[in-house]
């Protein structure tokens, strides 16, 4: 089991979010920690997660390093009361340049938090302000100098492609820039442009011009080609790393296993169901404080509704679904489900079948969306 | 019981569309207590639920009501409808035939419209007598002094004593029912004389079959006589007879002067049609009443199952509405493109369009309809002539000498501003004027001659939208001219698409075959390779676009785990692709169809 915790809060938002994320100050995170504990405590007596089996631990956001120290003691403090911290393989924290000082980074080693994500997105300040990034690009290099010098080994950075009026050589300095670093874990997600953002907007009022269809697909395949090149394995659609440095708890994702999400808009997938938290602030704390969990919306999956998940969720891994996997899970071969659809993507060229694995082939990856309809 | 026959009014009520003919007729229940308040729902008499949604009256269920005049007698009074649009003139005439009077409606603000006059003057070719009632006098914009003279300059009929009326309030509706008595004359016709009765209309109730609508001109008609239809020659056992009030209501018989309904177990409206007149079988009248047609469809289009699996459910709705609509006509027919599916013949473009809809509201039914098309003649080097509806069964041009097309003379009348404007529009559409004509000080009445297949497209809606709605337009069929026409082909991915095909008139052919490509260019989804879409005239290629391929289409990260929201959208975009027809390797939208129709307006 997998467990995922979320903090809605940052310093400022960006141009691209399209989350209910909420500035940050004290009082409202403080609350907010309350409810969490309450959601942590509640599931936690309906046996949603147990204590012995969580295997990682991934705190996303927003941004969870804007916590002020005693909040970010405090956070741990609940899970250390909840779950076996030190038996947790693989600990994440995520956060931005401008909120990481070596005091904070401490506590975080302290909890047994051994990987951490930082935000980068993009090294030029014109870029970081069109994406209206609270950082610059000296944040990032101070912020990596702190969490080497703290001493985390397994350190992930986030990059994105795809911005308006973004170069393909401002998009190979960014990618440069970070390999220099040599983090072990690199994701590089291609920008898409979301409903009720304040950069759409700009983009539709004709202020920024969005980038070109046929230039992101150049900068995917630059990115590909680049950090191969410098030893990371691309092993997802978008996320690349260091041999054995893969990200375990993502991996959980695509492998379409448990996991438990708490916090504001956390989605779950446990036995079968698949769970999603309110994304009303007010609404989640108000509820837990009664004591009733925030839920949203309850899906009981269908045989088909996993099988179909299964298969799209595993398609993004490089390698693929694994066949014996599915038919140990499912008790009937995948290409027994879709024999005429994967008839038609085999003769397109868009997939290939490898010894255990059924993959997209480099045709197929970056239309990986025509494949997956093909599946639902 | 016998009717007295002086004591009988039968009129109908001619109104341009939105002009308050539903709403007045209501008003003439309520008041004679046909109908009870409580019952009232708005225009009780619009039965479709399209009717009373777009608030337009295709027709009105006949009515009698009982009205005790001012000179103590008590009338009956039969009101039969005119359907308000020019599709339906022949079914007007037919339902002028069966009066001796009319209510002439006109908008105490709009004044006439085209369709109104067409109207009057079939009416005046029946020798009605015509009662001008001007409604809505409560509007403030109401100038009932100018709509009189209106009447009098461009009908000539005398407007002095016309009945103002607001059919909202109530206003004038009394004087309505008093001058109907008095102004218009009680049918004749002998009750003992050889039945001869005029079907106005009809349609098909589940149970007993079609129920006639008729006017008795002569002799009487009652249950369990044999019946004979003179045009079909059906003959029937008459199951009932009687009038309405508004629901049917059973009565012995129906003799000369009246009008009520017939039901005699017919099986299809079209051994029943309208204008034809019934007789007594056993002794049957040596003439039948004049006028009888048969109607015949002036437009055609292709109706095909989205899904090709309803094609069953498709013929059996076809089959259901073809018992209420003897002038829907509609065969199988095959294409390529789009599969199994049927020609279907219309009176005009507003049929075309309640049956469309009728379709796909009352039989759920996803239907791809191709663009219109009327009847071409060709006239082929061999020397037959071919009578062609369907552009994609069009000859080859190496075997046509000459092909004619239809023409309409069309009335349009307008608000002088926007003169200028229609005559630019009936040039573009290959127009010949023929004339001008002031209406009052402040509207004009256009003359022009057109061929028939350019105003299936759009022209109405052009008509309206340029003259912000003021615009309203009559048309009759002419004949056939002479067109310099060719058949457009429109090849995707190499293929040509027969639903696509159309007919064009040469000079006009490249400009149209631009802007059609342009739209599909819009409409068809990327795919994995290059689609070319070309229009071609025979072998020669006029115009050309491609639909570049699709290079990138991947799900952005899933945030947090969120699945499920990954997998609806999925969900979303394959439903979206199932509702495609699949042309080779080339999905095609249903939208894509339809883009004949619309294409060309948008740029202006």
């Amino acid at each position: 089991m997998s467990l995922y915790i979320h903090i809605p809060f940052c310093i400022s938002k960006c141009s691209y979010c399209s989350f209910t994320s909420f500035k940050y100050d004290f009082l409202s995170a403080e609350k907010y920690l309350k409810a969490l504990e309450l959601e942590i405590c509640i599931r936690f007596f309906e046996k949603t997660f147990k204590k012995q089996k969580v295997n990682t631990i991934f705190v996303g956001g927003g941004t969870p390093t804007v916590l002020d120290d005693e909040l970010i003691k405090k956070l741990f403090l609940i899970l250390d009361e909840y779950f076996y911290l030190n038996d947790v393989s693989e600990f994440t924290v995520e956060s931005n340049p401008n909120t990481l000082s070596k005091q904070k980074l401490k506590i975080l080693k302290d909890f047994g938090v051994n990987r951490l994500s930082i935000g980068v997105q993009a090294c030029q300040r014109r870029l970081l302000e069109i994406l209206q990034r609270a950082h610059d690009y000296e944040h990032v290099i101070h912020s990596f100098e702190l969490v080497r010098g703290v001493g985390f080994d397994n350190v992930n950075v986030d990059l994105i492609f795809g911005i308006p009026t973004q170069t393909l050589e401002e998009w190979e300095q960014s990618l440069k820039n970070i390999i220099d670093l040599q983090p072990e874990h690199i994701a590089c997600y291609n920008l898409q442009l979301e409903e009720g953002t304040v950069l759409l907007e700009r983009v539709r009022k004709g202020e920024l011009e969005s980038c070109h269809e046929e230039l992101e697909l150049k900068m995917y395949n630059r990115a590909i080609e680049m950090l191969v090149k410098e030893g990371y394995v691309h092993y997802e659609i978008s996320n690349f790393s260091k041999p054995s440095y893969e990200c375990k708890h993502n991996l959980c994702y695509w492998y379409n296993d448990d996991y438990a999400g708490v916090g504001l808009a956390a989605h779950s997938h446990v036995c079968g169901e698949r769970l999603s938290n309110t994304d009303d602030l007010k609404l989640y704390v108000e509820k837990l404080m009664k004591g009733t969990l925030p839920l949203q919306e309850r899906i009981l999956l269908s045989k088909q509704d996993m099988m179909s998940e299964t298969v799209f969720m595993g398609l993004r891994l490089i390698n693929g679904v694994n066949l014996k996997n599915f038919y140990d899970k499912f008790n009937i071969n995948l290409t027994d489900v879709w024999p005429d659809q994967l008839d038609k993507l085999l003769s397109e060229g868009l997939v290939k079948i490898s010894g255990d694995y059924l993959r997209l082939t480099k045709k197929g990856l970056p239309i990986a969306n025509v494949v997956f309809r093909e599946f639902v | 019981m016998a009717v007295d026959q002086l004591k009988i009014r039968n009129f109908c009520i001619i109104a341009h569309i939105d002009h308050g003919k539903s709403t007045l007729a209501d008003r003439l229940l309520e008041y004679t207590g046909a109908i009870d308040k409580r019952e009232m729902e708005d225009q009780v008499l619009d039965t479709m639920e399209l009717e009373k949604e777009r608030g337009i009256t295709i027709k009105l269920q006949p009515v009698k009501l009982e009205y005790k005049a001012s000179d103590g007698n008590t009338y009956l009074l039969n009101i039969i409808d005119t359907p308000g649009h020019v599709d339906f003139t022949y079914e007007v005439s037919r339902s002028l035939a069966a009066c001796e009077g009319a209510l002439l409606v006109v908008d105490a603000s709009q004044g006439i419209e085209a369709q109104t006059l067409a109207n009057v003057y079939l009416a005046l070719e029946h020798d009605l007598e015509i009662i001008p009632v001007i409604n809505k006098i409560d509007l403030p914009s109401a100038d009932p002094e100018r709509i009189k003279r209106e009447i009098e300059e461009t009908i000539g009929l005398d407007a002095e004593d016309a009945i103002l009326v607001s059919a909202k309030t109530g206003q004038g509706v009394p004087e309505v029912l008093e001058q109907i008595v008095k102004k218009i004359p009680p049918p004749k016709g002998d009750a003992s004389a050889l039945l001869k009765a005029l079907i106005f209309d009809s349609y098909y109730d589940p149970y007993k079959g079609v129920i006639a609508y008729a006017r008795i001109f002569e002799g009487t008609i009652k249950k369990g006589m044999k019946i004979k239809m003179m045009a079909t020659g059906s003959e029937f056992e008459v199951d009932e007879v009687g009038v309405f009030k508004p629901k049917l209501f059973e009565t012995e018989s129906l003799t000369a002067g009246e009008v009520g309904f017939i039901a005699a177990g017919i099986k299809n409206v079209k051994e029943c049609r309208v204008g034809d007149t019934i007789t007594d079988a056993e002794n049957p009248a040596e003439e039948p009443l004049p006028g009888y047609k048969k109607a015949v469809p002036v437009v055609f289009c292709g109706l095909y199952p989205v899904d090709n699996a309803d094609y069953d459910d498709l013929r059996d709705a076809l089959d259901k509405l073809s018992l209420n609509d003897a002038s829907l006509v509609y065969e199988p027919e095959t294409s390529e493109a789009l599969g199994f599916g049927f020609r279907c013949g219309f009176l005009g473009l507003l049929h075309m369009e309640i049956i469309q809809e009728r379709l796909e509201r009352e039989y759920n039914l996803s239907i791809i309809t191709t663009a219109p098309s009327v009847v071409y003649h060709v006239y082929t080097t061999a020397g037959d002539v071919v009578k062609v509806e369907n552009p994609s069964k069009m000859p080859p041009p190496g075997k046509i000498d000459h092909l004619e097309e239809p023409f309409v003379k069309a009335t349009i009348m307008v608000p002088k501003d926007f003169v200028g404007s229609i005559m630019e529009l009936c040039q573009e559409r290959r127009g010949v004027f023929k004339n001008m004509e002031y209406v009052g000080i402040s509207r004009v009445m256009l003359t022009y001659e057109l061929p028939l297949s350019e105003i299936v497209f759009d022209f109405f809606d052009q008509l309206k939208s340029r003259t912000k709605g003021y615009a309203s337009f009559d048309y009759e069929m002419i004949g056939y001219r002479e067109s310099k026409l060719v058949k457009m082909d429109i090849l995707v991915h190499g293929e040509t698409v027969d639903a696509l095909s159309c007919i064009v008139h040469r000079d006009k052919a490249y400009y149209h075959g631009r802007a059609l490509i342009a739209k599909l260019k819009e409409l068809i989804p990327r795919h994995q390779f290059e689609i070319p879409i070309q229009a071609a005239i025979g072998n020669k290629v006029i115009a050309r676009e491609t639909v570049r391929a699709l290079r990138k289409d991947v799900l952005a990260k899933c945030y947090g785990g969120d699945v499920t929201r990954k997998r609806k959208l999925l969900e979303k975009q394959k439903e979206g692709k199932k509702r495609m027809k699949q042309l080779g390797r080339v999905e095609m939208p249903q939208e894509a169809f339809m883009a004949v129709l619309n294409v060309g307006e948008k740029q202006k």
